[in-house]
């Protein structure tokens, strides 16, 4: 893969991100409650929660797209700068139809000079650069072909290499692996663990699904009901610490490399439910968020 | 107007200074339309589009109650709905169709106002005419000079613009994380989208504007791949069936009903769909052609585990993206 960051000139232990206290109101809702955590150099953190958790909201805060009614970001260990090209995000899903002419490459080049004024000329340079990029990232098959046009997985790559191509130090991926089948799941997670470990960029990626991450997260950060935990798997994917997050017992099953959170014994758990958990073994709901 | 028939022969057509007028009027507007409409469609905001239109009736309208120049009028309500559209709707992308919607529907109450105040007090019964559905043929050209200027400033905002607004159409929050103002780039579109509709309505009439911002420039888009070539595509497509339809009202004064010219908002509008038509018969016989063995389901390998039967969604990743 090629070089896709400047020299990591800074210490490594400084955190290139860190979130200190934040709390998040809407329509006079809290959404988040005291959220803290941090991101080093070179590391995988997955944040993990079920659907309306609130981890799209983090990542808006991060982006400074909205601001915290407390707390305050670092990035780099200072504030966040007006205009930050060292966070690349890759959102959850992007707004174009199948016919609109964009190309894969034009999208990536758009990661480059999106937000400069002005019409772009043809450059040598910039294309070998979109070149670079959209092989680092196995994109090259559909480098000419429509975004709008392409399959989930398809998108989501072209979409990091748009990331990536300002050599971000930090690089944020909303459920980057919602909607793909699991032969993409694993080439995405596979392809982010490349780009933290060999080049030093500080990954933070959300999902619903602790399972896909698993392999290659460093530590997580498990989001419920505005509340985050974080640390390493096995600090923070245990019974004690997820029933004090959630707010009622859940169960944590260790099953063949796989970890299942469910809704433990508990007095207030709605018979129905219970029920359904027990008949799938998969996470359907909010209180079985792994 | 009448004289203008009377006195000019089929040789005469590039003689005529009507003709002169309506051709350089229509091509300068239809090309800037083009340029803008490709944007407003890769944006998702064709309603809003579509809307201003319609809106820049009321002002057009008020304009021949007061008799003042008609473009000044479309421009001001354009303007203004511009304004109120972005104040209502900025807070979500959502909330932006909601918006459009009821700024439309005030300005179209008010349009309806102004057009029977016009119809009784000024017994003019051409104001709904015109209006609604405009002429090439009676733009004067006295107005030439203030079409031009506004059409070369909407041009240049749309090419200073060019990239944070394609960035956008990505989405808001992508362009937002690259550090592009996107409410600042998107309240400057939408007022720009404005001035070309209000051009656009003096050229066909508010009703038909749509037709020269999004006709060409949807037909584009079903043809090349790239943001430019479409840009491209799209003007050479407005400034032909423009100048086409020019001359095809000229001439149908000598088709039936004799003596009475077709419409040249009509000819120009026929066009535009006619040829939209055309491509997208072309685009599917080609599709049908090439796609024969493309089964997207047998692209991927899924390999199914019993806890993942209920993932969500398994996704064909069909590797054959290229063309
Ligand atoms: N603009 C908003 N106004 C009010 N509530 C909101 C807004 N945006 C998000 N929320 C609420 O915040 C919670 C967290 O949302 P989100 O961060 O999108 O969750 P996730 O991404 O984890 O699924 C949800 O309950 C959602 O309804
Ligand atoms: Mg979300």
């Amino acid at each position: 893969m090629a070089d896709l960051t400047e020299s990591t000139s800074a210490d490594s232990r400084t955190p290139i991100l860190e979130l200190d206290g934040i709390g998040v109101w809407l329509s006079g809702r809290e959404i988040l409650h005291d959220v803290k955590f941090e991101v080093r150099p070179g590391e995988l953190v997955g944040l993990i929660g079920s659907n309306g958790a609130g981890k799209t909201t983090i990542f808006r805060v991060i982006l400074g797209l909205l601001t915290p009614s407390s707390g305050r970001v670092l990035i780099v260990g200072g504030p966040r700068p007006r205009r930050n090209r060292s966070v690349g995000y890759v959102p959850q899903k992007i707004a174009l139809d199948p016919d609109m002419p964009l190309r894969s490459r034009d999208l990536v080049a758009l990661g480059l000079d999106g937000h400069k004024l002005g019409v772009s000329l043809p450059s040598r340079r910039r294309r070998e650069m979109v070149d670079e990029m959209l092989h680092a990232v196995d994109a090259m098959p559909f480098a000419n072909a429509r975004v709008g046009s392409l399959s989930g997985g398809e998108q989501q790559r072209v979409m990091i290499a748009h990331a990536l191509i300002s050599r971000p130090k930090l690089l944020l991926l909303d459920e980057p692996l919602a909607n793909l089948d699991l032969r993409s799941e694993q080439e995405v997670v596979e392809l982010l663990a490349e780009i933290a470990k060999e080049h030093g960029v500080a990954v933070l990626i959300s999902a619903h699904d602790l399972n896909p991450v698993l392999p290659v997260v460093d530590r997580v950060v498990y989001v419920a009901h505005g509340h985050v935990a974080s640390g390493t798997t096995d600090e923070v994917v245990t019974t004690d610490v997820l029933s004090q997050l959630y707010g009622h017992n859940v169960d944590v099953i260790r099953l063949h490399g796989r970890i299942l959170v469910v809704a433990g014994p508990s007095p207030r758990a709605d018979p129905a439910l219970m029920e359904q958990l027990g008949r799938l073994s998969n996470p359907v709901d909010d209180t079985v968020a792994v | 107007m009448g004289g203008f028939w009377s006195h000019v022969v089929e040789p005469g057509f590039f003689q005529s200074q009507t003709v002169q007028v309506a051709l350089l009027v229509g091509g300068v507007v239809a090309a800037i339309s083009a340029v803008v409409g490709v944007l407003t469609v890769l944006r998702g905001q064709s309603f809003a589009g579509h809307a201003l239109g319609d809106i820049s009736a009321t002002g057009g309208s008020g304009a021949f109650l007061l008799s003042i120049n008609p473009l000044f009028g479309f421009l001001g309500m354009g303007l203004a709905a511009a304004g109120c559209m972005e104040a209502i709707g900025v807070r979500r992308v959502r909330g932006r169709d909601v918006a459009t919607g009821i700024v439309l529907g005030a300005a179209l109450g008010v349009a309806a106002l102004f057009l029977y105040f016009d119809t009784t007090f000024h017994s003019t019964s051409g104001a709904a005419i015109t209006v609604l559905f405009g002429s090439l043929f009676v733009v004067s050209s006295s107005t030439v000079p203030a079409i031009i200027a506004c059409a070369s400033g909407a041009l240049v905002v749309v090419l200073v613009l060019y990239r944070p607004l394609l960035l956008s159409s990505v989405g808001d929050d992508v362009a937002a994380a690259r550090g592009v103002p996107v409410r600042v780039i998107g309240g400057l579109f939408i007022l720009t989208m404005a001035v070309t509709v209000a051009l656009s309505a003096i050229t066909i009439g508010a009703i038909l504007s749509t037709a020269l911002l999004i006709g060409p420039a949807a037909t584009a888009l079903r043809m090349t791949r790239r943001p430019v070539t479409a840009t491209a595509t799209a003007v050479a497509i407005g400034v032909a069936a423009t100048w086409v339809g020019c001359l095809l009202a000229y001439d149908s004064f000598y088709w039936p009903p004799v003596n009475h010219g077709w419409p040249v908002s009509f000819c120009i509008v026929a066009l535009v769909f006619v040829f939209y038509l055309a491509v997208d018969l072309v685009r599917s016989f080609r599709l049908r052609r090439t796609n024969l063995p493309a089964d997207k389901s047998n692209g991927a390998v899924v390999r199914a585990h019993p806890l993942d039967t209920l993932s969500t969604g398994i996704e064909a990743a069909s590797a054959s993206g290229s063309e």
